[in-house]
């Protein structure tokens, strides 16, 4: 089969390897119909996130038909479903997964002590996401083994397009927890850093939540014109302060809510100057993430508001303002996120159309264009924001 | 390429000035590298610092690497902040070297004059090639105004999933919110 393989920084290549098989009683095999780019593919691409080998399969975003199914997962699967795979494996029945922390699953991933060594404890396995979450081929392949398939997806029916649900899989319920992290409000003001893929969908998840205002950060025209399009008011940072304007726009109280659709990668740029020493420091490996956005919402944050942080960090930052954090009384909330605990609500705002999550799609080319829109996606050329791989 | 687009765009321009100022700056960190690992031992005397003979070699090491890797690498960007970083290790072994009294504090002084000018030049490079990309984007402008994702205005749809049920584990507690959360007879108020 076809898949879009790691083979260093930089260098995503379409190979031919052999099809996945069915390894464990849970498993299935899935018939990949679509699958996307996401954000935190790029921290792979650009080799910020350690533990990737070469060759490993990309991709956590996808979706498609069973083809085959292990023996103990007939009674919730069968060939034929149609599934939305979460990019986090879980087994459903640890404490974790009892409590919905799913991306926390305490079974799933197959290096738990790799990732324990890391993080001091193991999280869930992950497709296509680093040897620390498991190492489990990714979706970005014609084909894929899905562990512990009798929970680790989610049906859609037939009558909703590919386009319509892949994004169940990920940055959908991604940017609504973080919108629910808040705790959202009618007299808030939620202000959003990012408005890539997963920024466009909290903004979304904010307005449906009912935010007085919702508040996009971001410098690339033609994301900021799509925030406006959900209803955001925009701050270009290219362009203005983004505290005085922040202040300006909440009578000088700063905003009660503030998501972090950004992570490890903030833009660099010589109005900020915090950037510049992050990426120098980063440039040696003195520093592995660039928190300028963390500083910035942690400085603006109204006292006693909420951050919630679904951008991705990998390791270690530096000069993390927590003084401010804690004589202001912030609450910080984070974490991968738990993709089934919300997907079944999100498919029925999908299918009672409250929402339609195509609207985020700028590109659509065949899985083997896959290593030259990872280039321009890296790059935000050609108008990019969020790219569907088809493999036919 | 079956390419599906939806956007409006207007202009394209590529600069590649930068990647010219950093061609320059690899082939100067490598001119710089030669002088320090072959002159080492003059560049210490010079500056008063023999002890650090060997460092002054090591720091050469760096910008014969790092020189080559603006030249040989198909984005020179990381390669130019960790010229950057340098510049920071050679300007803290410098200013330790003026409190050393038997260092030239003269020539020290000329040393760390230019490599704060080589900083920033430096800075301007990389920020310049950071941002190259981003500015061709810029003047390429794409417009998504059309695509709000929601089936009325946004102003409509504000609250359209208050139906949904907030878990017990994320919602902030009332104590921590007094902006939204009247103050009902009889709470609780905080002691200092």
């Amino acid at each position: 089969m076809k898949a879009l393989r790691w083979h260093g920084k930089g260098d995503i290549r379409c190979d031919t390897v052999p099809d996945p098989q069915i390894e464990q009683p849970r498993d299935a095999i899935i018939k990949v119909t679509s699958c996307a780019i996401c954000g935190s593919d790029l921290h792979l691409y650009d080799h910020f996130m350690p533990g990737m080998k070469k060759g490993d399969i990309m991709g956590h975003e996808f979706m498609g038909e069973v083809v085959e199914v292990g023996q103990e997962a007939k009674s919730k699967l069968k060939v034929g479903d149609r599934v939305v795979i979460p990019f986090t494996i879980i087994c459903g029945e640890c404490d974790q997964c009892k409590r919905g922390n799913f991306s926390v699953c305490e079974r799933t991933n197959r290096n738990a002590e790799l990732a324990a060594t890391a993080f001091g404890h193991t999280t869930a396995g992950l497709f296509g996401y680093t040897h620390l979450t498991g190492g489990y081929p990714g979706g970005q392949a014609e084909y894929v083994r899905v562990p512990f398939a009798d929970t680790t997806h989610i049906k859609v029916p037939n009558g909703l397009t590919d386009e319509q649900v892949l994004f169940l899989g990920d940055i959908f319920p991604t940017g609504w927890q973080a919108a629910v992290q808040c705790d959202i409000q009618p007299t808030d003001t939620v202000a959003i850093w990012g408005a890539g893929p997963v920024g466009q969908m909290a903004i979304r998840s904010a307005i449906l939540l009912g935010a007085k205002q919702v508040i996009a950060i971001d410098r690339l025209p033609e994301r900021l014109s799509m925030a406006k399009a959900g209803g955001a008011i925009t701050i270009n940072f290219d362009e203005e302060s983004v505290i005085e304007r922040l202040n300006q726009l909440t009578q000088g109280k700063g905003p009660e809510k503030c998501i972090d659709a950004v992570g490890m990668e903030s833009h660099v740029s010589l109005r900020q100057p915090d950037t510049i020493y992050d990426r120098a420091k980063q440039a040696v490996m003195l520093e592995s993430d660039r928190p300028h956005v963390l500083r910035e919402m942690i400085y603006v944050c109204r006292p006693a508001g909420v951050i919630s942080v679904p951008g991705v960090y990998g390791g270690l930052v530096d000069k993390l303002p927590f003084g401010a954090v804690m004589n202001k009384g912030l609450t910080i909330r984070t974490g991968q996120t738990h993709v089934n605990r919300w997907s079944d609500d999100l498919l029925r705002r999908i299918e009672e159309g409250q929402i339609d999550p195509s609207f985020v799609i700028t590109h659509t080319v065949g899985l083997e264009q896959g290593p030259e829109m990872y280039e321009i996606f890296r790059d935000k050329k050609d108008g990019c924001i969020k790219v569907v791989l088809k493999t036919s | 390429m079956a390419h599906h687009r939806e956007g409006r765009s207007h202009g394209h321009h590529n600069n590649s000035s930068a990647h010219a100022l950093a061609q320059g700056l690899g082939w100067f960190s490598i001119a710089l590298g030669a002088i320090e690992v072959f002159g080492g031992r003059s560049v210490a005397r010079w500056l008063g610092m023999e002890q650090h003979e060997t460092l002054i070699r090591a720091y050469g090491v760096r910008e014969i690497v790092k020189g080559v890797g603006i030249l040989t690498s198909k984005d020179p960007t990381p390669w130019v902040w960790g010229r950057v970083a340098g510049d920071a290790l050679d300007l803290a072994t410098l200013g330790k070297g003026l409190s050393d009294p038997r260092a030239h504090r003269d020539n020290v002084m000329i040393a760390m004059g230019a490599v704060a000018g080589a900083t920033a030049l430096d800075i301007y490079c990389a920020n310049a090639l950071t941002g190259e990309s981003d500015r061709s984007n810029r003047e390429q402008r794409w417009d998504y105004s059309d695509r709000s994702g929601l089936p009325r205005s946004p102003n409509e749809m504000r609250g359209a999933a208050r139906d949904f049920e907030m878990p017990r584990d994320m919602r902030i507690p009332d104590a921590l919110r007094p902006w939204t959360q009247p103050q009902a007879p009889g709470t609780p108020q905080p002691s200092m």
